[in-house]
């Protein structure tokens, strides 16, 4: 049995069909997808930045949260694939989250859409809208809550092998907020998946989950040890809203602590790589030398991210068509 | 299993010759030369030698643009499409193994003017085995053979190439 424990993000044939988190994805579907955005990454070099392979597909983009890179990368991603796509932002009403997130996704449905690209702040909103949607229509998860960001998983994946194409040698630091991070935790399923040799989570013990060693990671609250001879570092962005809730002292003193900085920088291999979902916070989490440094490759995530997108639509919608 | 009292590599001198004649009869100077993936490549890659054509030899990947995407999905993956030109105005040669229904010289002959308006392309083809479904025809085949339905060929390489001919049941 190619799906035998039933993974909702599988077909009865082992192919991605919906594409919710990187927990449960196997080695071999993360590797073709990363493949496959390796041929996708060329189509924007060319004349013509476009291929047919979606054509007639209508995609629709359902942000319930703010976002700019995501929504307009998956916007490219799909024009790029010659697919229809509509975003849609959509406010939510506090009261009735669950109950207009399935209206809406109903009435979409009568749109006759192929395809949902979900943002939204409820941990959880991607596997929810999955279990109600029709047979023939299949729902990536463009992050929810503090749950999953999958495509940003992939896409530093993806950006990791260009530069360091053997996983197994690599150590990787994540520093931030670990706790409201869903990229942290997608990274984490995914390069454990790829079978990295050592995940570090650095930052505030207030900003680290209890029991987050269970992952697979180690934990580190001071960032000096926590850097020292990693190959990659990915920095969380430091949502603002997280100083107000008292989990946090100050901006200025989170930078002194836990600020990527030149000199903290020369502590981690030579050749490392430093990332970052963006938007950054100069100043916060990142110093401006380090974000727009040598050893930066933040804008080239974001190019990544236009790849990978096109790799999980075009497989999702290849599966998709296996279903008929 | 068919045996062939023929060699692939001798097909492909002939070809180099008559192709050499057919670009020269029509003042196509200077071509550049794009096999498809896996196997058209293999065969490009050794007329390109026997023209002595000194462009870098250029590779398809028609995955994206195959016509039955939405009937079978994603093809396993295989390298990415390189180009090491552009094909704006240019005398262009496509070369497969197989000419079989017609549809992947459609779809590679699309992703061409993807990147670019050729001048001219011109088809060669190591086998031309028929049953074709769409109005595609050669200039150049190596070899014509008429294969029964459940009957395939196909070039195993790259070294030494061969045909392998198989039956389905």
């Amino acid at each position: 049995m190619l799906n035998p424990g039933g993974n909702i993000q599988l077909d009865g044939e082992g192919r991605l069909r919906h594409f919710l988190t990187t927990d449960g994805l196997d080695r071999r579907i993360l590797i073709e997808i990363l493949d496959h955005a390796e041929s996708f990454a060329v189509v924007g070099d060319r004349p013509v930045k476009k291929v047919p392979l979606l054509r007639g597909k209508t995609i629709v983009n359902l942000f319930f949260e703010a976002s700019t890179r995501t929504r307009t990368t998956f916007e490219i991603a799909a024009k790029r694939l010659s697919a229809d796509v509509q975003s849609l932002s959509v406010n939510l009403s506090s009261t009735t989250k669950g109950e207009s997130l399935r209206d809406t996704l109903q009435t979409m449905e009568a749109m006759h859409c192929d395809m949902f690209v979900i943002r939204h702040s409820g941990s959880g909103a991607a596997h929810f809208i999955a279990r109600l949607v029709a047979p023939h229509v299949s729902i990536i998860n463009g992050g929810d809550g503090r749950n999953a960001h999958p495509t940003q998983a992939l896409l530093d994946m993806f950006t990791i092998r260009q530069h360091k194409p053997d996983f197994a040698a690599l150590r990787v630091a994540i520093v931030g907020d670990i706790t409201h991070s869903r990229v942290a935790r997608s990274d984490i399923y995914a390069l454990n998946t790829l079978g990295v040799r050592e995940i570090r989570v650095v930052g505030p013990k207030t900003l680290i989950p209890a029991g987050i060693e269970s992952l697979g990671v180690k934990v580190y609250t001071e960032m000096e040890s926590g850097l020292r001879g990693v190959d990659v570092i990915i920095m969380l962005r430091l949502q603002r809203e997280r100083m107000r809730s008292a989990l946090l002292p100050s901006e200025q003193e989170y930078f002194r602590c836990y600020g990527l900085t030149e000199e903290r920088l020369r502590l981690a291999r030579e050749d490392v790589m430093v990332m970052h979902p963006g938007p950054i916070n100069r100043g916060i989490e990142i110093d401006s030398r380090v974000a727009d440094g040598e050893r930066s490759v933040i804008l080239q995530q974001v190019s990544n991210g236009i790849a990978i997108r096109m790799a999980v639509m075009a497989l999702i919608a290849g599966a998709g068509r296996g279903r008929a | 299993m068919k045996s062939m009292d023929f060699t692939v590599e001798a097909i492909i001198a002939e070809m180099a010759a008559r192709l050499g004649k057919f670009l020269a009869d029509r003042d196509r100077r200077d071509p550049l030369i794009l096999g498809i993936q896996t196997g058209g490549v293999w065969v490009a890659e050794r007329l390109r030698t026997q023209l002595g054509i000194d462009h870098p030899l250029g590779r398809l990947n028609i995955a994206f643009y195959r016509d039955d995407f939405s009937r079978i999905g994603m093809h396993p993956h295989v390298t990415p499409s390189l180009l090491p030109f552009s094909v704006e105005d240019r005398h262009v040669i496509l070369v497969d193994d197989v000419l079989h229904t017609g549809r992947t010289v459609r779809a590679a002959m699309n992703e061409i003017f993807d990147y670019g308006r050729p001048a001219s392309i011109a088809l060669a083809v190591l086998i031309d085995r028929g049953a074709h479904e769409l109005p595609v025809q050669a200039d150049i085949t190596g070899k014509a053979i008429e294969l029964g339905v459940g009957e395939h060929v196909k070039l195993l390489g790259p070294e030494p190439l061969q045909l392998e001919f198989r039956r389905s049941c």
